[in-house]
């Protein structure tokens, strides 16, 4: 087994661009997707401050970007790609498509969590005279804190998926590894052993979630 | 101290249902710590009413004065400011979880921007205040439903308002919480010298802490007044709600006269059974009713069966009315309907 010494060193820069491309993704898709689920929340009919323009035109931009499979996503903002990073191949690269393809998923699941808020609670603080902005900030976002860190969780495991895919435009990553030694090499092995990684990784992240989200519910 | 002039709030039509009328052209006024009470049935308006008074709604027409103020006439950030002045209280208390009970408490005072330390020193003073210095880190989820009301009434009173709505504060609580808040309520008012405005459906709770009240149905009202003085009122329709009287029909197909008494501390019931039994020796014997005490004084309605040589009773009743006693003989036709019933 002398060529597991040669896949190695491969293997271990895979689980890095991974890493990099999903860590550095989600926390650009955290920093849009909160303030665009807050804005689709606050704009929606009978809100806080009903915007029915913005907030279907808003809806309609979601709703592209959810409705968009991933990997024709990956192509279709290669020019956008290459005008932020300068260019569409690795690691870096696949950061915009992954945090564009995040974001819309985020931002519904941010607008759901706000939502379930209860109407009453939103009310108690109009009546101790707390501005729209007091409303968000001490109101919708506290209280639905443990299921917006649910919502975060999910959207990070996706782009971890999502990442996979982006092997196939040069991103890198694991999916990438799989693909070329695993998949093109008939090495099942290979393959397995990176699914066991990626499952690892998943199910730390979604431990990590739902234990910082159970400290913070106190129902 | 809350005045309210020819208020309308008509909610647009919608999709599947026409305009709604949910307050209709109220007039009404609170004293400067008053206790008052607002009652209907469901759909009355009554929610929408007290939302009027802190402008969480906006009236459609008509004016809101509190402390003085034309809210009406305010543009949204100073109603914000006035709302400052105003506590809330709701049915389902609408504590944050997120917060501790201290925490819930600073709420409103981290919104008037009160510094860190002054916020936790106020909480705690009114925890205590409140019965609940012991449970200031609890959340709200490991209180009970009595404890979580002491906490939001805890929070309305931490930025010192003068004017407490309480919207149907107790409706969710059981019979022994409802009695401690009820009783907390009353402290406050006094301890604090608060003006209260009360929405609820029971009348119990009117009769346990108010000193007036409104009836409200369909958006308008239908009856006030000070309660001392609505109890003593015969017929009205507020009395009739909070002393409901006894049923008519309760001596059909006896013989004798039915008579119906309205007692207050004023005209006790001993008065007229003095007269009735002492001076005409009349047999009497009470046929449904009952007394209560209402803001510390003895309420009720009473029917009365009297039998015996009745020749004299017109005059006695005539005398015992100009004397101030609410007393009236109940029409014999609930008799007669009995008989018809029976010759059948």
């Amino acid at each position: 087994m002398s060529d597991w010494t040669r896949v190695w060193p491969q293997l271990v820069e895979a689980t890095g661009e991974t890493l990099y491309m999903v860590g550095v993704s989600a926390l650009l898709t955290v920093l849009l997707g909160i303030p665009l689920g807050i804005l689709l929340t606050v704009t929606a009919p009978g809100a806080l401050t009903p915007q029915p323009l913005l907030n279907r035109f808003l809806g309609l931009v979601v709703n592209l970007g959810r409705s968009l499979p991933f990997i024709i996503l990956l192509f279709l903002v290669a020019p956008v790609t290459r005008g932020i990073v300068g260019t569409t191949i690795g690691s870096t690269a696949a950061i915009v498509p992954l945090t564009i393809g995040a974001v819309p998923f985020l931002a519904r699941l941010v607008e759901t969590s706000l939502r379930e808020v209860a109407p009453g609670k939103v009310e108690a603080a109009m009546s101790m005279g707390a501005r729209r902005r007091d409303v968000v900030r001490t109101v919708l976002l506290p209280e639905a804190r443990p299921s917006l860190i649910a919502g975060i969780t999910v959207t990070v495991v996706a782009l971890i998926s999502y990442s996979a895919m982006a092997g196939a435009v040069g991103g890198g990553g694991l999916g990438d590894f799989a693909i070329r030694f695993g998949y093109q090499q008939f090495r099942t092995d290979i393959t397995l052993l990176t699914v066991v990684l990626l499952l690892g990784i998943v199910q730390a992240l979604q431990w990590a979630g739902d234990h910082w989200a159970r400290r913070l519910a106190h129902v | 101290m809350i005045d309210l002039h020819d208020v309308r709030k008509v909610f647009p039509a919608r999709r599947r249902s026409g305009e709604v009328v949910a307050v209709d052209g109220v007039t009404l006024q609170v004293e400067a710590g008053e206790f008052a009470g607002v009652v209907g049935p469901s759909g009355s308006g009554k929610s929408t009413l007290v939302r009027l008074v802190n402008l969480l709604e906006r009236p459609t027409s008509g004016s809101v004065t509190v402390d003085g103020r034309v809210l009406t006439d305010l543009p949204d950030d100073q109603v914000r400011q006035a709302r400052r002045s105003i506590g809330m209280v709701f049915q389902h208390f609408e504590l944050l979880d997120s917060r501790t009970a201290a925490g819930n408490v600073e709420h409103p005072l981290e919104l008037a921007g009160v510094g860190r330390a002054e916020r936790r020193r106020r909480a705690v003073e009114l925890l205590d205040l409140v019965g609940l210095g012991e449970r200031a880190d609890a959340h709200p989820g490991q209180l009970s439903g009595g404890q979580k009301q002491r906490v939001a009434i805890a929070r309305a009173l931490a930025v010192r308002p003068k004017v407490l709505l309480c919207d149907e504060a107790t409706s969710a609580l059981d019979q022994a919480s409802t009695t401690g808040v009820l009783e907390l309520l009353r402290r406050v008012r006094s301890e604090l010298g608060l003006t209260v405005l009360l929405i609820t459906h029971e009348m119990a709770v009117v009769k346990a802490v108010c000193d007036s009240a409104v009836l409200l149905e369909r958006g308008r009202v239908v009856d006030s007044g000070r309660l001392s003085e609505v109890l003593t009122r015969e017929h009205s329709p507020l009395s009739d709600a909070l002393l409901p009287a006894p049923l008519a029909d309760a001596g059909a197909g006896h013989s004798g006269v039915l008579l119906r008494v309205t007692v207050t501390d004023r005209t006790p019931e001993t008065v007229v059974l003095q007269t009735l039994i002492g001076q005409l020796g009349l047999a009497v014997e009470v046929a449904g009713g009952s007394v209560e005490t209402v803001a510390g004084g003895r309420y009720g309605r009473l029917l009365l069966r009297a039998t015996g040589d009745l020749s004299r009773l017109d005059g006695a009743l005539r005398g015992l009315r100009d004397d101030g006693v609410l007393i009236e003989a109940v029409p014999r036709d609930t008799d007669a309907v009995a008989a018809t019933g029976a010759g059948r």
